[in-house]
């Protein structure tokens, strides 16, 4: 089938080729759209760009604005968005961060965000003798979910917060990432991530809003485990005496 | 020297291109000790270790008797006795400390009930030497190398290990044998990047895009080695590369071994479970290349789906026996990629699959420090190591067997980056001249858009290497076959000299990058292709059939081959055997 895509352009180098750009391309329909935007920029324009990998939703590169929803585009199959949208399929770089050319975003900030709530395990490295630690099969399941974030960013892009109210939120992903931590049995770093999740710019920036859950391509329960790191901060203040901000 | 204009200058002790798991881990343990830095393609957590699903091998014994000696045997034995084994033992031995590291740093396991990291059976891995399958395989869902990727990563993090992401490499910096810096494009700006270094650790994983079909990403395009192949040092054992039985059909997405670990069988359309008549004793679970080549041979007698595509007739891969709760415990992922790309439910219905190109086993020459040597003669080069899937140790010699990969790179990028570390903090830099510079300068440089002439088109060239390695590099081959393959290839690499972009940007030139990368895949592709043609015996992934038996008289033994401008030479170096005596490899 002759599929066609409109793509949001953005060439710094070249002003008068940005905007709203129309290709008519050979697709099939159980093909994924990754394979016919690497069609498009070998094939009829080599001037657009993109980030890929791995092909098949493991890496996070190419999460994308496809017909006004965040996903990535190789988990997304052609036969899926060709009917959406009146026979176009539309393509945009994510949102909430500053575009660099055609669909690659600075994910600086995105980055910057997620090392910020000190995304590593928290835990003292003596007395053990060096041995495999113990957890039980139901504490691993604890950060089963959480543990699937690819940081693809689809989220940090939907989150109205940012968007709005709220931009300097930390943003959906990097609460995920501290929370898997957060809820490990073997964590013992609670208190040294609350600098950045315990403010207004921190977990109680969410309002609960569910975009990050719509869009998330690994399926996580994001808002959900938002709240479950509002209330074990909560519960945490309590046990120590201090009163809620 | 001063950096010419043009070149942004950086100066460390420790160099480090690529960060997926060895590059990794060997920042990890150099950049204590040493001032590191860390160059990558891609952002670390888009490396290519993140889709590696079913498992880490250690002989952690944690739910059966085990022991890292077995686990070594097992290793040469599917290597076809291709792998050095002193090698195997150090490889099995580190495998053990380091998954308790990994452990340690925060992987989050799938655990025992009695809360230790639970172990499960993968191909080729036995106890007892080939008495019977063994549970060896520490594992996490099947997302075991996302979970690696992301454990390395954040522990880079808390250790300030100083990243470059998106920069691609153009050269390692050679004077005689001693490495002294790399030179690098930033993606993001089109800028020349010159990093001293006293050691230089390459570490930028496999090379499968020669292929049409397969498992890797198209991020995975050789570029360290092939930089090395241009600086004059040799590859060996190239002619091995792993297809692995299991591609999702058409789109050859890997679907983990540990399905069959799990109880799955492969059956033809008679629904037979054909392995029974290829390994007996292991079935399912022989090494890979006896399962993949056992898919073709089904396909080839008949015995296969029939497909009405391009990809032709297929075979099936059964986990409908395996139950709902066990796929969705243990095997969340390829029960997604089935639903996503096939329409399909694993619980319910066979999946569709073909053999997918997955694994170079062949690649730098290393010793068991990491260090490259180039041998014969076998004086390792000052400062540069290569550590990983672009390395070859050898451990994997001629087939390697699931879960090891992960394992190479643990055991090798720790101890790569222990030797590297310590010899950066006793030597001093070496000189670099302008003249250093060209070959950097000169590859890049040239691609500038051009009028005039008709040009090559990139796409063209990439899709004939890919049609040509899959025909004739492929599972099965034959000398003639080899022999053109050696020759068109020639012709593509003549073809790709022409090639220009007519993307002029600076700022992210994908187009730029991927005749790059094609460049590279291309010296790859011609280096397979003749290390093959050479070998005239069949030996693990290499299956001649023209020469359809192993010949340990005159092959037991490492091809080195060297490509200087468009000329191929050929060494050997022996195989270590200081352990077990070859023995007929059956199953």
């Amino acid at each position: 089938m002759l599929l066609a895509v409109a793509i949001q352009r953005f060439q710094p180098e070249r002003p008068g080729a940005s905007g709203r750009q129309r290709f008519e391309v050979e697709a099939g329909p159980d093909e994924r759209l990754l394979d016919v935007l690497v069609r498009i920029q070998r094939g009829l324009d080599p001037t657009f760009v993109f980030r890929r990998s791995c092909g098949h939703g493991v890496c996070g590169s190419d999460a994308m604005i496809i017909n006004g929803r965040e996903r990535l585009a190789c988990r997304t199959l052609v036969k899926d968005v060709a009917a959406e949208g009146g026979g176009t399929v539309t393509v945009e770089p994510l949102r909430n961060l500053t575009v660099v050319r055609d669909l690659v975003v600075a994910e600086g900030p995105f980055f910057e965000r997620y090392r910020a709530v000190r995304p590593f395990l928290i835990a003292p490295e003596a007395g053990a003798g060096g041995r495999e630690r113990r957890q039980t099969p139901e504490e691993r399941s604890v950060i089963e979910d959480a543990t699937n974030c690819i940081l693809c960013a689809a989220c940090f892009s939907a989150c109205p917060v940012v968007a709005g109210a709220n931009p300097r939120f930390i943003g959906p992903a990097a609460v995920i990432q501290a929370g898997r931590f957060q809820d490990d049995s073997r964590d013992r770093g609670f208190a040294e991530r609350l600098a950045a999740l315990d403010r207004p710019e921190g977990v109680w920036a969410c309002e609960n809003r569910f975009a990050c859950t719509r869009v998330c391509p690994r399926g996580i329960r994001v808002t959900k485990l938002i709240n479950t790191a509002k209330r074990r901060i909560a519960e945490f203040r309590k046990g120590a005496g201090r009163a809620p901000s | 020297m001063g950096v010419p204009a043009g070149i942004r200058p950086h100066e460390y002790d420790a160099v480090i291109v690529g960060a997926g798991g060895a590059g990794l881990c060997a920042a990890l343990r150099a950049s204590g000790r040493v001032r590191t830095a860390v160059l990558s393609k891609v952002h670390p957590l888009r490396s290519h270790t993140g889709a590696a699903q079913g498992g880490i091998g250690a002989a952690l014994g944690n739910v059966e008797e085990d022991r890292p000696e077995w686990h070594a045997f097992d290793t040469v034995k599917g290597g076809d006795y291709l792998a050095d084994q002193s090698a195997a033992l150090v490889l099995a031995e580190g495998a053990v400390e380091a998954v308790v590291d990994l452990e340690r740093r925060g992987l989050p396991f799938n655990r025992a009930p009695d809360g230790r990291i639970d172990q499960r059976r993968f191909g080729g891995h036995t106890r007892g030497f080939g008495r019977a399958a063994v549970r060896r395989s520490c594992y996490a869902g099947d997302r075991t190398g996302h979970m690696i990727l992301q454990t390395l990563y954040q522990q880079c993090l808390k250790n300030e290990v100083d990243f470059f992401d998106e920069f691609h490499v153009l050269d390692v910096i050679l004077d005689g044998r001693t490495s002294s810096g790399v030179v690098a494009v930033e993606l993001a700006t089109g800028d020349l990047h010159l990093f001293r270094a006293r050691a230089v650790l390459v570490a930028t994983g496999g090379f499968g895009r020669m292929y049409g079909v397969t498992s890797n990403a198209l991020a995975s395009t050789g570029d360290g080695p092939a930089v090395l192949a241009r600086r004059g040092v040799p590859l060996e054992d190239m002619e091995f590369f792993q297809f692995h039985p299991t591609g999702l059909r058409g789109l050859g997405i890997l679907i983990t071994e540990a399905v069959r670990g799990e109880g799955g069988v492969l059956r033809n359309r008679a629904g037979e479970r054909f392995m029974e008549r290829y390994s007996p004793l292991l079935l399912d679970l022989a090494p890979r290349d006896i399962v993949s080549r056992a898919v073709v041979t089904e396909i080839r007698e008949g015995r296969g789906f029939p497909g009405r595509d391009a990809w032709g007739d297929y075979v099936v891969l059964d986990a409908t026996g395996l139950g709902r709760a066990v796929l969705e415990a243990k095997l969340p992922d390829i029960t997604g990629f089935c639903r996503t790309y096939l329409g399909l439910d694993p619980a319910v219905a066979p999946i569709p699959v073909l053999p997918t190109a997955h694994y170079a086993m062949g690649g730098i020459p290393t010793d068991d420090l990491g260090r490259v040597v180039p041998g014969p003669p076998g004086e390792p080069y000052q400062g540069l190591y290569a550590a990983g899937e672009c390395a070859c140790v050898s451990v994997h010699g001629a087939n390697r067997l699931g879960t090891n990969s992960l394992t190479d790179l643990v055991v090798f990028g720790r101890r790569a980056g222990d030797h590297m570390a310590a010899f950066a903090a006793g030597s001093s830099q070496a000189r670099i001249s302008s003249q250093d510079l060209e070959p950097a300068r000169e590859r890049i440089v040239r691609l500038r858009p051009e009028g005039g002439l008709p040009r090559p088109i990139a796409r063209t060239l990439r899709e004939r290497m890919e049609r040509l390695m899959t025909d004739k590099v492929g599972i099965i081959r034959t000398g003639p076959g080899l022999a053109e393959a050696v020759d068109e290839l020639g012709e593509l690499r003549r073809e790709w000299r022409g090639l220009r972009p007519r993307d002029g940007a600076r700022a992210f030139n994908v187009e730029r990058l991927d005749i790059l990368e094609l460049g590279n895949l291309l010296d790859l592709a011609l280096l397979t292709a003749a290390s093959a043609l050479g070998r005239t015996e069949s030996r693990g992934a290499h299956a001649r059939e023209d020469h359809p038996s192993r010949d340990d008289e005159r092959w037991l033994r490492h091809t080195l081959a060297r490509l200087e401008g468009d000329v191929l030479s050929t060494a050997f170096r022996p195989v270590d055997l200081s352990r077990w005596k070859p023995a007929p490899r059956t199953y």
